[in-house]
């Protein structure tokens, strides 16, 4: 349709109905802006405007020391911070060939998925309230309490932990931490069933979300989605499986593939993804070895010259550090691959020709942080 | 496929591509700019398959500012970095080879200045369009707005 | 049964007797007017409060708890709040349409008010036609909605009165054509009264054999739908339209939005109540003629409130539990399925009435 319309019999005027959606909006998640062009309720094109929180984090990294860049990181997707800290510390870890002890390695692979956990709550309670369905997101919330208390007593803080350094960790686990994390499991064990009672059997759920938004396997992988936005069109993409980092070759865990490829598929790969976190962690937790909780480096790292890429899988997806080191102490170039800068580009694609209460759907289903896609 | 295989594979396809596989992470590649569209369609296209492209980083080397590309296989699992450079800031877009270009290219375009040739929607994408500069460069200066160590 | 005509007679009979005739019927409507506003405000109070409180309970949290006892000034302190908060509108409303709207969801529904009786006798305007007169002043409310929608000047706003308008004047089919005129059948009246008076043997719910369970069901379905409720929310739509038709209302007018809301659920469920459970008659069970006596002592606007709160209660566990449609599959509800069934129903009602199988 072009922009105006007139109808040479009764010259009636048609013209396109562009509405912006956000930056302030319930179902944006944060200060994400679309322009949406509808025709009555259909979409006919969406257009991200970003750059509401871009914070310029990629020239921040520019000037300041490695050590100090691993607290920034926190601040693109705040709830799978500790993923993000890893990232950049194993890629200086890597490139300055510094070894850190297993312990360190298993500390932070379960307080990884104990982050990939709080995360996929929020998710679930915030894509409940998407559709419509109000309680989840207390239920939600009332689970991920108990991790962001496990959290605020081992790390310091509950959703910027800032535990991970270069070489290891801030500082030892706390005494009671495997007794709560075990009390945690035995909860969670219980209150995940009851998430699938209440939302993912749902009849109105399944319909608002089965056949919505499909994304084909080609697609998927040619506009770089990652994670488990990806894994619900059938791609592997694990990065704990495909290049795995930290404790996750030394553990037993599924990668959730589904089919289908759409909204519903990916609200399931999330789903079973939880389970699947909570195995990692049962695995780890009484094992974990003793030994140092940090390697000493100096207070200034100077990574080689070259250039170093590291990725890990955040709850969203594929987080990537690249950096282009001239010898300094601060990076030439630092380039964070962000999982939801990814996802956003194909969301013009999937959500043509649904409606506006699809859209919202979708862009839950693709689980979006907004920091994250800004930076 | 290995590195040398794939070193093997590439050099028949074109000239002018220089190799780097000691001393770095991944096998990286660097191509004229002339070349990158054509090497971009033989690499998604053919033998290596890396249909996945994961990164794109606009990089300013001092002298000329250019971009980095890692791609992926999610066939074979190698990863390679394609290293392209630019004197004129002019490059051109691969939006129709690998779509996830579209953002990432605006993204370059609005932080270091680059431009695409054919992209379809060239604009500013995270500042505001009437923004002067392009604050990923070395030599952008922001008194305001930036704290120099 | 206490007949509410010998109080509201005697004063009737007083005013009579001090004032010329044009002065009662004055001071009646004046009166009558007064009443059901407070009776209005009190409502739109409790169902607030007991919304909340049970969004608590259903959330596992308490809801409100600070104000007053159990929380109950609560909602007192927010309409207080709502009184003297700014009016902020927009500049490119239409102004006039702008302020008429809320008046036109709230008169409907004080005009539905009316014809609902609380108890033997006690109905404001006791007309021979009291279902079909409500069935058609409530639907005056959805003009209140798509004026607002339109004269907000707002794509959001617009585009939830759209949504609003298609779904009650469909809605309006099922709910008014076929389920409540398939009771009508079985009662043989249009009188609020004389339908509860006919259920003095049993409830036409359970009178009606399978009909009238098909017809009840399908009443609470498009009863949540026409008072735009989850899982038919749409006009509101928070994830997705903000706040739909009334997003530019602030402060007062807001509020008349909200109480609108809250009363249309009572009014729905009020139906309901004199329609299929037996209006303000007691609880009555076959045979147990001790248990029934007692009943009997519990006055009949007691148990119509008693009633009327499970069905609100019904309608808010709706709320707190499903998530919420989109457009087509509402209508797609409506057109291909509520309307055929309730139709098809009103036949089968019809037949059973015709061949005299109620019991």
């Amino acid at each position: 349709m072009t922009t105006t319309e007139i109808d040479n019999n009764t010259g009636l005027v048609t013209q396109e109905y562009k509405i912006n959606m956000g930056p302030q909006h319930p179902a944006a998640h944060g200060v994400l802006r679309l322009v949406l062009t509808l025709n009555g309720e259909i979409i006919e094109k969406v257009e991200p405007d970003l750059g509401y929180i871009h914070r310029g984090i990629e020239k921040m990294t520019e000037r300041d020391t490695y050590k100090q860049i691993v607290h920034l990181t926190d601040r693109l997707d705040y709830l799978s911070s500790h993923i993000n800290n890893e990232a950049v510390c194993l890629a200086v870890e890597n490139a300055l060939e510094i070894e850190v002890s297993d312990r360190v390695k298993v500390i932070r692979t379960i307080i990884g998925e104990l982050t990939r956990l709080a995360s996929h709550q929020l998710w679930w309670g915030v894509m409940g309230m998407d559709i419509g369905a109000l309680t989840t997101f207390m239920y939600a919330f009332r689970d991920r309490e108990l991790i962001n208390d496990i959290m605020e007593e081992t790390c310091g803080t509950r959703l910027t932990m800032n535990y991970n350094k270069p070489g290891g960790l801030m500082f030892d686990i706390h005494p009671n931490f495997q007794k709560r994390v075990k009390e945690f499991i035995k909860q969670f064990k219980v209150s995940l069933p009851e998430y699938n009672t209440l939302l993912s059997g749902n009849v109105i759920f399944k319909k608002r979300l089965q056949g919505i938004g499909y994304m084909s396997k080609e697609d998927a992988i040619a506009y770089g989605v990652s994670g488990p936005s990806a894994r619900g069109s059938n791609i592997s993409c694990d990065v704990r499986k495909i290049h795995p980092y930290s404790a996750y070759d030394k553990v037993d865990f599924k990668e959730i593939l589904i089919e289908g490829g759409d909204s519903y598929d990916r609200y399931m790969v999330r789903m079973f993804e939880m389970e699947e976190s909570m195995k990692i962690i049962e695995q780890l937790i009484d094992n974990i070895p003793e030994g140092d909780f940090e390697t000493k480096t100096s207070a200034i790292l100077k990574l080689p010259k070259g250039e170093y890429y590291q990725k890990v899988e955040s709850a969203r997806g594929e987080f990537g550090v690249f950096i282009v080191s001239d010898g300094k102490k601060s990076p030439y170039r630092m380039k964070f691959r962000s999982p939801g800068f990814a996802n956003l580009s194909i969301l013009d694609k999937i959500s043509r020709g649904h409606k506006i209460a699809d859209l919202v759907a979708i862009m839950s289903s693709l689980d979006f942080v907004i920091p994250d896609i800004d930076r | 496929m290995t590195n040398t295989e794939l070193q093997t594979l590439m050099s028949s396809w074109m000239d002018g591509l220089e190799f780097a596989d000691e001393g770095v992470q991944h096998l990286t590649i660097t191509v004229g700019k002339e070349n990158l569209r054509n090497l971009m369609l033989k690499l998604r296209d053919g033998e290596g398959a890396f249909d996945y492209m994961f990164s794109l980083t606009a990089v300013d080397w001092g002298k000329e500012r250019g971009m980095v590309y890692h791609l992926e296989s999610t066939k074979h699992r190698h990863i390679i970095v394609v290293h392209v450079t630019t004197d004129d800031e002019v490059l051109d877009s691969i939006h129709d080879i690998y779509p996830t270009a579209i953002l990432n290219e605006r993204e370059a375009f609005d932080l270091m200045g680059i431009t695409f040739n054919g992209h379809p929607d060239l604009r500013r994408l995270f500042l505001q369009d009437d923004w002067v500069g392009h604050p990923l460069r070395k030599d952008y200066v922001d008194e305001a707005n930036m704290i120099v160590r | 049964m206490y007949d509410f005509s010998k109080i509201t007679g005697a004063i009737h009979n007083w005013l009579s007797s001090i004032m010329p005739d044009l002065g009662v019927i004055i001071t009646e409507w004046v009166l009558i007017g007064v009443v059901f506003l407070a009776f209005f405000a009190l409502l739109g109070l409790i169902l607030v409060y007991a919304e909340r409180r049970i969004a608590g309970f259903f959330q596992f949290r308490l809801g409100p708890n600070r104000v007053g006892p159990f929380g109950m000034f609560q909602t007192v302190a927010d309409t207080v709040k709502l009184l003297l908060k700014e009016l902020v509108g927009t500049k490119e409303a239409d102004s006039f349409l702008y302020n008429l709207a809320p008046y036109f969801l709230i008169i409907a529904a004080l005009m539905s008010m009316a014809v609902i009786p609380y108890g033997f006798n006690l109905v404001a305007y006791d007309v021979n036609i009291g279902l079909f007169f409500m069935m058609a002043v409530s639907s005056i409310g959805v003009i209140g909605i798509l004026l607002a929608g339109w004269s907000s000047n707002n794509k959001y706003s617009m585009i939830g009165a759209i949504r609003s308008s298609a779904i009650i004047i469909s809605y309006e089919l099922s709910l008014g054509l076929s389920s409540v005129l398939a009771m009508v059948l079985l009662a043989g009246t249009l009188n609020m009264n004389e339908i509860v008076m006919s259920q003095q043997a049993g409830w036409w719910l359970f009178r009606g054999h399978i009909p009238a369970i098909i017809a009840f069901i399908v009443f609470i379905i498009t009863g949540t739908a026409e008072t735009n409720r989850v899982p038919f929310d749409l006009t509101e739509a928070e994830s997705e339209l903000g706040a739909g038709f009334h997003a530019e209302y602030s402060g007062i007018k807001f509020a008349f939005f909200f109480l609108a809301e809250f009363v249309n659920m009572f009014i729905i469920s009020a139906i309901a109540v004199t329609v299929f459970l037996g209006g303000w008659l007691p609880i009555h069970i076959p045979f147990w003629d001790g248990f029934n006596g007692i009943m009997d002592y519990i006055p009949g606007p007691i148990w119509f409130m008693i009633k009327t709160s499970i069905v609100i209660f019904i309608l808010m566990w709706f709320r707190w539990t499903f998530p919420r449609l989109r457009i087509d599959q509402v209508l797609t509800l409506e057109w291909k399925y509520l309307l055929p069934i309730s139709l098809v129903n009103l036949i089968l009602m019809a037949f059973v009435v015709m061949m005299g199988w109620v019991f």
